[in-house]
This record gives C-alpha cells, sequence and structure tokens, in this order.
C-alpha cells in the first residue's frame, strides 16, 4: 500500500510529537457546574496533577435553574499522567466524550477517494485506530488520510496519489484535530493576529523574521531538524531589484530551500547575462535595444549548455540567484506554467509532478518566506503544516489575506515591495552592498 | 398538613455493611428498635403533628426503614431512587410500586445513574443541594434539574462516615441551614456560603454530627433531632425552633437516625 519508505522521512519527530499529544483526552460537565464551584474543582484539579486544560465551549445557563456546560480538552505529559487525571475528575462529572475509531475504505479506483472521504486541514490530525490514538504523517491541508491497520500508521495523501484499494479515513468520527497553541516566542509570530496592513510598520516585523533567520542558520549548522528556510518567489523580485539581496540571503546561508518558476530563474540569468530584466536595462532602468529578446536568448543559452547548474559550474552564469543557489547546494524546484517561454531545463511541467516534488522538500523547514508571487506563494501555503511560521510578502494584499485566512497563528502577511523587503532583511542580517 | 412516608422497622438488622457504621457484629436490639421508632412516630404525628404514611415493610429488606431513600417528590411526581449498592437495588420496586399504587407520576432515571433519594437531595423553596461522591452520582443532578427545574447546587461528601448528604447538611424552613463544614471540601463549603448567608449557617459540632445532629426533621418551627446533641439544640432554640430529641441509637447502627427514616411527601 505504501512505498517501502513512505513513512521514513521525519518518522523521529513525527514520533515525538505523537507521544505528546497522544496523551489528551476531550470531557465533558455540565450542570451547576459554575456556583457549586464544580468546574473550578475539576480544573484545579487537572493543573494539581501536573495536566493542562483548554476550556472549549463553556456555555452558562440562561436563567438560574438551567444547567450550565463546559467542554474541556485534558492533556498531560504522559498516557499514564493522563488516566489519573481521568480518573480523579469523573467523579465530579467530568465524562469523556463518546469516541469511536475513524472509518476507513477502500479507495475505488486510482486517483479517487471514497465519496465520504475525510478531507485534511493543516492542522495536526490524530486518527483513532482500534483504540490508541495515532498521530498523521505528513499534515498538509485539502488531502485524505490513508491508513495502514495493521502497523497502526496513518499519513496524507493527495487524491491523485491514491492507489486502488488504499484504505482512505471516511466520515468524521474518531478524528481529532489539535489546535495551533500560541508558540513560546514573543516575536511576531508569537503575538501574530493574522493582520495584513499595508499600514502597519514594517521594520519591527522585519527584525524579527531576521532574528528568527539568525537562529535558524545556527540550528541548520548544527543539523538540529526543523531548522531550514524555505523561499518561495517570483520574478518582481529581479524587476523590482531585490535579486542582490537574495543572492546575498542564499549564499550566507539563510535559506536552503527555494521554489520558484520558469520567469525568476530566466530573469536572475538574463540579468547575470544581459544586465536587464525582461528587456530593461537593471541599472539603467530603461528598455535597451531588443531587450525584449533577452530572456528567450538566455533560455535558450541554459538550454544549449543542458542545465543550470551547468551553466553555473561552467562559469557563464557567474552572480545572482541560481548561481547563489547552484553553489550553496539549495533545493531548488521549479514549477512551470502554461505562460512559460521555453522552459528552462529543470523546470517540472507537470504540475502534479511540481506539486510532489515540492511537497518532498517540505517536511524539516521551519521557516517560509512566500515573497512576489501569488502563484507559488498560494501552492506552498497550501502544502504547509499550521505549525511552519510563514511570512508572506506581497504588494497585493490579496496575497497575504489569502495566507493569513488560512487559520493559523505564524502567518506573517507584509504589503510591501519585494526589493524593499529584501534588501531590509538581508540588512538586517549584516548585508553591506 | 405535612405528609411523611415512613416504614416500620420489623425487619429491621445489620444483614450486610456497605457505610462504616454498620458492623454486622454490632447486631440490632429489634425490641429497642422497635419502641424508637414507634417513638419517633408519636412525635413527629403527636408533637409535630404531621400525617405520617406507613409502608409494608418486606423481610429481606433491612434498610426499607430509611425512605428518605425512597425517592424524591414534588408535587405529584416522584422520581424513585438507583441505589448504588446492590443491597439496596432491591428496595427500588417496592418504594416504585407504593408511589404508583397511590397514583404518583412514577420517574426514574438512566440505570447508571445512582440517586439516593431525598438523602442526597435536599435544599430551600428555590436551590437544592445534592450530595454525591459517596452514594449518588453526580452526573443525575443536570438531569433532576431539567425535571423539577430548580437550581442543584452538587456538593462532595467528603468523608465516608458523612455519606448521604442528610448525614451533614439539614436545611431548615426560615432559610437557616444546619451543617458540618468539615464534611465538605473547600469548593463545597464556598458554594453553600455563597448560597446561605453567613448568620443563617449553623455549624455542628463534629461530636454532635456523629450523633446524627444533622440528621434532623424539620417541620415549619419544630425540629426533631436525635437525643444527645445539646449545642446543636440550643442552636437551634437560641434561633426560635422548637426541639424534640428522640432516641435512636438503635438507627444509628446502620448509619440513619430521624431524617433517614422519613421522605417528605408534599
Amino acid at each position: 500500500m505504501f512505498p517501502p519508505d513512505a513513512f521514513r522521512s521525519g518518522a523521529g519527530t513525527s514520533r515525538e510529537r505523537s507521544v505528546m499529544t497522544a496523551s489528551q483526552e476531550t470531557v465533558f460537565l455540565q450542570g451547576h457546574i459554575i456556583d457549586s464551584l464544580i468546574l473550578a474543582k475539576v480544573l484545579d484539579t487537572i493543573l494539581m496533577m501536573g495536566g493542562t486544560f483548554d476550556l472549549q465551549d463553556v456555555t452558562i445557563g440562561a436563567t438560574r435553574e438551567a444547567p450550565s456546560q463546559a467542554r474541556i480538552v485534558v492533556r498531560a505529559s504522559s498516557g499514564r499522567l493522563l488516566a489519573e487525571i481521568l480518573r480523579a475528575i469523573q467523579p465530579h462529572g467530568a465524562a469523556i466524550e463518546r469516541e469511536a475509531d475513524c472509518r476507513f475504505e477502500p479507495a475505488p479506483a486510482t486517483g479517487v477517494f471514497p465519496e465520504q472521504f475525510y478531507a485534511t486541514t493543516h492542522l495536526s490530525t490524530q486518527i483513532r485506530l482500534d483504540g490508541e490514538w495515532v498521530e498523521v504523517e505528513g499534515m498538509e491541508m485539502d488531502l485524505g488520510i490513508c491508513v495502514d491497520p495493521a502497523k497502526a500508521r496513518a499519513r496524507t495523501v493527495p487524491m491523485g496519489a491514491v492507489a486502488a484499494g488504499d484504505l482512505i479515513v471516511t466520515g468524521r468520527e474518531g478524528i481529532r484535530v489539535t489546535p495551533l497553541a500560541r508558540p513560546v516566542e514573543r516575536d511576531v509570530f508569537g503575538f501574530m493576529e493574522s493582520v495584513v496592513s499595508s499600514e502597519r510598520p514594517h521594520h519591527p516585523v522585519i527584525a524579527d523574521i531576521a532574528q528568527r533567520m539568525q537562529k535558524l542558520r545556527e540550528w541548520h549548522r548544527q543539523g538540529r531538524a526543523g531548522a531550514k528556510v524555505l523561499f518561495a518567489g517570483g520574478p518582481a523580485i529581479v524587476h523590482a531589484g531585490g535579486r542582490e539581496a537574495l543572492a546575498w540571503l542564499i549564499e550566507s546561508g539563510y535559506i536552503q530551500v527555494l521554489f520558484c518558476g520558469n520567469a525568476l530563474a530566466a530573469h536572475d540569468m538574463e540579468a547575470a547575462l544581459y544586465g536587464t530584466s525582461l528587456g530593461y536595462g537593471l541599472t539603467a532602468g530603461r528598455s535597451v535595444p531588443h531587450g525584449h529578446e533577452h530572456h528567450l536568448r538566455t533560455i535558450n543559452r541554459i538550454r544549449t549548455i543542458g542545465s543550470i547548474e551547468q551553466a553555473v559550474r561552467s562559469g557563464v552564469i557567474t552572480g545572482g540567484i541560481m548561481a547563489a543557489c547552484v553553489r550553496c547546494d539549495v533545493k531548488l524546484v521549479m514549477a512551470g506554467t502554461i505562460r512559460d517561454d521555453g522552459p528552462l531545463p529543470g523546470v517540472l511541467t507537470d504540475s502534479m509532478a511540481a506539486q510532489q516534488a515540492m511537497r518532498a522538500e517540505i517536511p524539516g523547514v521551519g521557516l517560509a518566506l512566500l515573497v512576489a508571487s501569488t502563484l507559488h506563494a498560494i501552492a506552498t501555503g497550501n502544502l504547509l503544516p499550521a505549525t511552519v511560521p510563514t511570512v508572506c510578502v506581497d504588494v497585493n494584499p490579496a496575497v497575504p489575506t489569502k495566507l493569513a485566512d488560512r487559520g493559523s497563528f505564524q502567518a506573517v502577511g507584509l504589503v510591501m515591495d519585494a526589493a524593499s523587503f529584501l534588501t531590509e532583511l538581508a540588512r538586517e542580517l549584516g548585508w553591506r552592498p | 398538613m405535612s405528609r411523611l412516608l415512613v416504614c416500620p422497622p420489623d425487619y429491621f438488622q445489620i444483614d450486610y455493611e456497605i457505610n462504616p457504621w454498620m458492623r454486622r457484629e454490632n447486631g440490632v436490639d429489634p425490641a429497642r428498635a422497635v419502641r424508637q421508632w414507634q417513638a419517633l412516630m408519636v412525635v413527629l404525628e403527636q408533637d409535630v403533628g404531621v400525617g405520617v404514611e406507613r409502608m409494608q415493610p418486606v423481610q429481606g429488606l433491612p434498610d426499607l426503614v430509611f425512605t428518605a431513600n425512597a425517592g424524591v417528590v414534588v408535587g405529584r411526581r416522584a422520581l424513585v431512587s438507583r441505589f448504588r449498592h446492590p443491597e439496596r437495588q432491591r428496595e427500588e420496586t417496592h418504594f416504585a410500586r407504593w408511589f404508583r399504587e397511590r397514583g404518583y407520576e412514577v420517574l426514574t432515571l438512566d440505570p447508571s445513574l445512582y440517586f439516593e433519594g431525598a438523602g442526597d437531595l435536599l435544599g430551600f423553596p428555590d436551590t437544592w443541594f445534592g450530595g454525591y461522591r459517596q452514594r449518588s452520582d453526580i452526573r443525575a443532578f443536570p438531569k433532576l434539574s431539567e425535571i423539577f427545574e430548580r437550581e442543584i447546587i452538587p456538593l462532595e461528601l467528603i468523608d465516608s462516615r458523612f455519606y448521604h448528604l442528610d448525614t451533614c447538611f439539614c436545611p431548615l424552613s426560615g432559610g437557616d441551614l444546619l451543617y458540618l463544614p468539615s464534611a465538605f471540601d473547600s469548593y463545597g463549603r464556598a458554594a453553600i456560603a455563597e448560597r446561605v448567608p453567613e448568620d443563617r449557617r449553623l455549624a455542628v459540632p463534629e461530636e454532635e454530627a456523629l450523633r446524627f445532629a444533622c440528621n434532623a426533621v424539620c417541620v415549619g418551627k419544630q425540629v426533631v433531632i436525635p437525643a444527645g446533641c445539646p449545642f446543636t439544640t440550643k442552636l437551634l432554640e437560641d434561633r426560635g425552633y422548637r426541639t424534640h430529641s428522640v432516641q435512636l441509637d438503635e438507627f444509628m447502627k446502620s448509619g440513619g437516625a430521624a431524617k433517614c427514616l422519613t421522605l417528605a411527601l408534599d
């Protein structure tokens, strides 16, 4: 059902997470629980025993006779402690919500989910298999969940990748989604309220992002997991003059993964070969004779050489974003579109293959910067679990708004020009052009 | 006129041990128990002036005498108890039949919800209190609250000697409350304080609570209280209540006294 190493990537971290979050249970309390201090007693008991709780759906009775209700998510560091806490609070009326195993059905055909398939969110999710809560691996929104009951494992699966007979979770029973806890860091991500405003002062936000990147680079150098920085960007970066700053960030080891399309790479290398971007002289700021041909000639040149890597290694492309990626061994995924010229060698023109290639680079990402590209920003945003802090920068407020609306505490939207953002970010990190 | 349901102690004895008071070797003196019960009836009927409905005792059900645990009666509706201990579960059908034969609408809770009647549900006209943890299940109270449209404040009973609310908590007419504070935890005491003002709360000393001072029957300004509780008796008389002391030590061997031996019918 699964490829042999389908579970191998990130298995360590996901296992650890499952140990942490498996110990939670939702209980329901009702009656005159407020004035009797029964609710207070239950909550105090949870805390005194070393557990934590989330109080959900508290309904206070409208009249003195009407009962109140509370739904409480109880969490503990171990299953044993959780069981002790539940034993202690049950006599006070805290009833464990009726729980059932999740249901699943075989996929009726390759590339087709069962009719009632469960569609994922980007939040940490567990399913109940044979009485045990199992962490779903590879969390991503808008996918299905494929289970292997024999191994008690579950992982997300895109619709297009499902094979006939794969067991796919259906319905809503036996599935629980863990809301994102507010991050402990007291930076812009910790305080993030998903506000996107062009009036918002940019500097403190950029300073916080820089601080995060500094920390992640250090962690990455120490070989720690979850320290990769993902950058997804559009060609406006080159047009607007952010190319040098981005190349510097890559060369300085602040970025490990780059998602882009044909255009960013083409215009970056056009700039390297001709000093223009879509025919405009980057320094003179005006169109040069036959400049509109430059990007085509660039693409043709790279196609002649065979690959971007070869073009860099052979000294044809000496500077810029692509050169930095090749020199610094940055994972580059280029996804093509129907308006592409060429395209450049390495551009994935099968969009499902491109999505799969992008997905493969997500594990280990600890920060995502989505800059000046609606297409790549939204595509990347859809692939990211909610736990990854995400920064979306665009002159068009619609793009960061769309990403911030995904319900993540950790999505920061900045309405600003790509070059200004990158320049300011690089300066904050020590770039002195 | 108030009416109380009682059951003569013809078969009363210690057949089993389901609370810390009951010890089989501490046997009941049947004749003495009957005399004490008769004396209680005289006080209730003649001194206090209430009507008494006697139900038929049943051989093999020694605790049927404790009619407070039959259920709870409001108007013409009787909600019959569901006992925690199997020894007493056999009483349920007898109580249910008695209510049904007298035209009460008989209600029951889900059998998984233990609820031991007026022994664990007491109160003032607006607010009721429910004792839980020892016998009744706290989850019964939201259902009772819905059925009888009353606020019910659950109180955890933390001392197994005071296993029913009526062993440590006695609301009196006029809004006073006789109670043993140490039978409740700080949450329970705070909840009581929230509903009953300080000058209305009459704390019973533990030694008298252990002589069932709180297991009293209050009708109007008259209170029938087990003998041997001088402090509590004085407390009540200072408040203008008229007290009637009755010796009920044979029943205390089983963990009950005046209140446990009666159920208010209206």
